[in-house]
């Protein structure tokens, strides 16, 4: 055994110690982003929570209040009517960009002429600015000039033309379809690149084993696409929980009050109106919402039992 | 339990025709063996007997009916795929059951399927296990059991063993062989491993190019192949190939080397005089003989695997490899002398490739 004294020790310094160390470079790498995070995305959040519980207007600081913002907004109708509306938004605009999205997935995941076209045209509502498609909606749903009207007129089906906004029902349903129109690229996109990790052998061995086009859908495509199917609906439902381009470029809530959505009137308290707090306490009312639909998926998202175990290949 | 007849069969994807115009013949209960490098059209033959790829042109039979147009589900065929292609998100009693489901099969019923099927597989104790749970071997085991349940006319295996190792490869074809001596079922089975051909098949069909090569009993075409192409694929190490001529002396015809040595006595009455031809001599059809009565061989690697020494070298100006069964102590660089079995050349015409008989 060779005495340890013949060996030299290379010393390295301080510097050099930390440049290898893998914790150290770890933090550093991730500091960046760590202060993006804190900057542009706790320190809003608090801050809105904290405004909902004062009475700070516009020029005016506030003072703390306690939860009066939030027992007012209990006895408001106008609130509760924007909650009801937001749900409605949300669960029927979801409901109809995931059915439609998946058909139009489906469709784009046969072989079709001009297959990557077509797939890039599809992309194009999503493409385009909000403000720019709520523009376009806006005036397709003009009370004198829409294109809808003029072209059912000149087909003889209707006599007048139909005041799209100005009802509200009508209203309402049409702020949900340009929302769907808006929304479908991103679930159908998303689902298309779903249907493609499934391996075209299951397809074949099920064919063989006698399922028909609609057994197949059923017993193979749906579930292995349940997993995927749980992060786009989740996403879906947090961007039109929380939409307020679209509409407020529309309506503005309106007519009376009919298309206000929890943000839209939040803003319109906030800045619109002024009431800082009052419009931080209805923004503050969306979180635990949009907390149970993160839950949701959080338990949906979680690898299901097929998944779990062995290898992947 | 059926026959199978493939008549002049063709495929074309496009302008590109890869299948020109097969024909086999496949007797009931027979197991027929596929084989061909990649891009043979073996696999695309398969999939157009089960139906998933359409015929260009010709016809395949099953029991006398042309099942040309018959639907996949109405051919009474099972597939086992080459990456098994079991339902992920199924148990493997599920994955077993589905297609005695989908034909509505009342549930006891299916229970006694899928149980008898999982005791002939050794799958009962992992009925209730997902696909993902389980080893290599037992998937491939779960994707025969949803095979056999159905007790289908004809078996089609795409190349079931190939993402198996190689230990477990040896394992599970000696149980598919079992499985099939059980069941006796037509099976027709898609490889490009040509000893699973040998060593699996009662016919086997070597297929190049869309081309069909040769057909016949595995050792028939290891003792009679029909070309140089059949001759090189069938047999590990592969036939040494000497490029040569054959000279007639004394009403005797040599074969002589390119650099001049008399490779041996041929019997080939085809082959003329001058006529370039290839010697083939398998790797354990030599033996070693004395300084002054073989062909020299200067060594250039020694290979010994236990059961046999696998010995490089050149030899008539090509390479060659020999393998002995003795454990002669050869080393590299040594020169040794070798003599080729009588009777065991095969001679081929260099341009054609056939074989000169």
């Amino acid at each position: 055994m060779a005495a340890a004294s013949d060996l030299t020790r290379t010393e390295v310094g301080l510097f050099e110690r930390l440049r290898n160390n893998r914790n150290f470079l770890g933090l550093l790498f991730m500091l960046p982003a760590g202060v993006l995070l804190l900057v542009f995305l706790t320190y809003p959040l608090f801050l809105g929570v904290w405004l909902g519980l004062t009475d700070v207007k516009v020029g005016r600081p506030g003072r703390f209040i306690g939860l009066e913002n939030y027992f007012w907004l209990f006895e408001d109708s106008v609130f509760w009517l924007s909650v009801f509306n937001t749900f409605l938004y949300t669960v029927v605009a979801s409901i109809i960009k995931f059915v439609l999205g998946l058909w139009l997935a489906m469709i784009l995941n046969n072989h079709i002429p001009f297959k990557a076209f077509i797939r890039a045209i599809v992309l194009m509502p999503f493409i385009v600015p909000t403000v720019l498609s709520a523009l376009a909606f806006w005036w397709i749903y003009d009370s004198q000039d829409s294109v809808i009207s003029w072209i059912l007129i000149e087909m003889g089906l209707i006599d007048t033309t139909i005041d799209f906004l100005g009802q509200p029902n009508s209203a309402r349903a049409s702020v949900i379809a340009a929302n769907i129109w808006r929304g479908i690229p991103f679930v159908a996109i998303t689902l298309l690149a779903g249907l493609q990790t499934i391996p075209p052998s299951l397809h074949e061995a099920a064919t063989i084993d006698g399922a028909t086009d609609w057994q197949r859908f059923r017993h193979i495509t749906f579930p292995l696409l349940t997993p995927i199917i749980a992060v786009v609906m989740t996403f879906s439902v947090l961007f039109t929980f929380t939409d307020f381009q679209l509409i407020w470029v529309m309506t503005r809530g309106g007519p009376i009050n009919a298309t206000h959505l929890m943000a839209t009137l939040s803003y319109q308290r906030a800045i619109v109106g002024g009431s800082l707090g009052e419009g931080a306490a209805i923004a503050t009312a969306m979180i635990p919402f949009l907390l149970s639909a993160i839950l949701f998926s959080y338990f949906g998202l979680q690898r299901r039992k097929w998944q779990q175990g062995g290898r992947d290949d | 339990m059926a026959d199978v007849e493939i008549c002049d069969v063709r495929k074309s994807f496009g302008a590109t025709e890869v299948l020109h115009g097969v024909s086999i013949s496949i007797p009931d209960e027979s197991f027929t063996v596929l084989v061909g490098p990649s891009g043979c059209g073996k696999s695309t033959l398969l999939r157009m007997i089960a139906g998933l790829e359409e015929i260009t042109s010709g016809d395949i039979v099953i029991d006398d009916e042309i099942v040309n147009r018959v639907p996949p589900k109405q051919r009474d065929i099972a597939m086992v795929f080459q990456n098994y292609a079991l339902y992920p998100h199924m148990k493997v009693f599920d994955n077993m059951a589905f297609s005695l489901k989908l034909a509505k099969i009342d549930q006891a019923a299916i229970d006694k399927a899928v149980h008898e099927a999982a005791a002939i597989l050794n799958l009962e104790d992992y009925l209730d296990r997902y696909p993902r749970q389980l080893s290599g071997g037992q998937r491939q085991r779960v994707a025969m059991g949803r095979a056999i349940v159905r007790k289908p006319r004809v078996f089609l295996f795409d190349e079931p063993l190939s993402n198996l190792d190689a230990k477990l490869r040896v394992q599970m074809r000696t149980e598919i062989r079992e499985l099939h001596q059980r069941l006796k079922s037509t099976s027709i089975y898609v490889t490009h491993d040509q000893i699973e051909a040998m060593t699996m098949a009662d016919q086997i069909v070597v297929m190049r190019d869309g081309y069909i090569e040769q057909t016949g009993a595995p050792l028939d075409l290891y003792d009679y192949p029909n070309n140089v192409f059949v001759a090189g694929f069938i047999g590990s190490p592969a036939m040494n190939f000497i490029a040569g001529e054959v000279r007639h002396s004394d009403g005797r015809a040599e074969v002589v080397a390119g650099d001049g040595t008399v490779l041996g006595e041929v019997e080939a009455n085809g082959a003329a005089a001058g006529r370039p031809v290839l010697y083939g001599m398998r790797p354990e059809h030599f033996v070693l003989a004395g300084e002054n009565e073989g062909l020299p061989m200067d060594i250039s690697v020694v290979e010994p695997t236990g059961a046999e020494i696998l010995v490089v070298g050149r030899l008539g100006g090509c390479e060659v490899q020999i393998a002995f069964k003795e454990r002669h102590d050869l080393r590299y660089g040594q020169r040794i002398h070798l003599k080729p079995r009588p009777g065991m050349a095969h001679l081929f015409d260099q341009e054609t490739g056939e074989v000169l008989r």
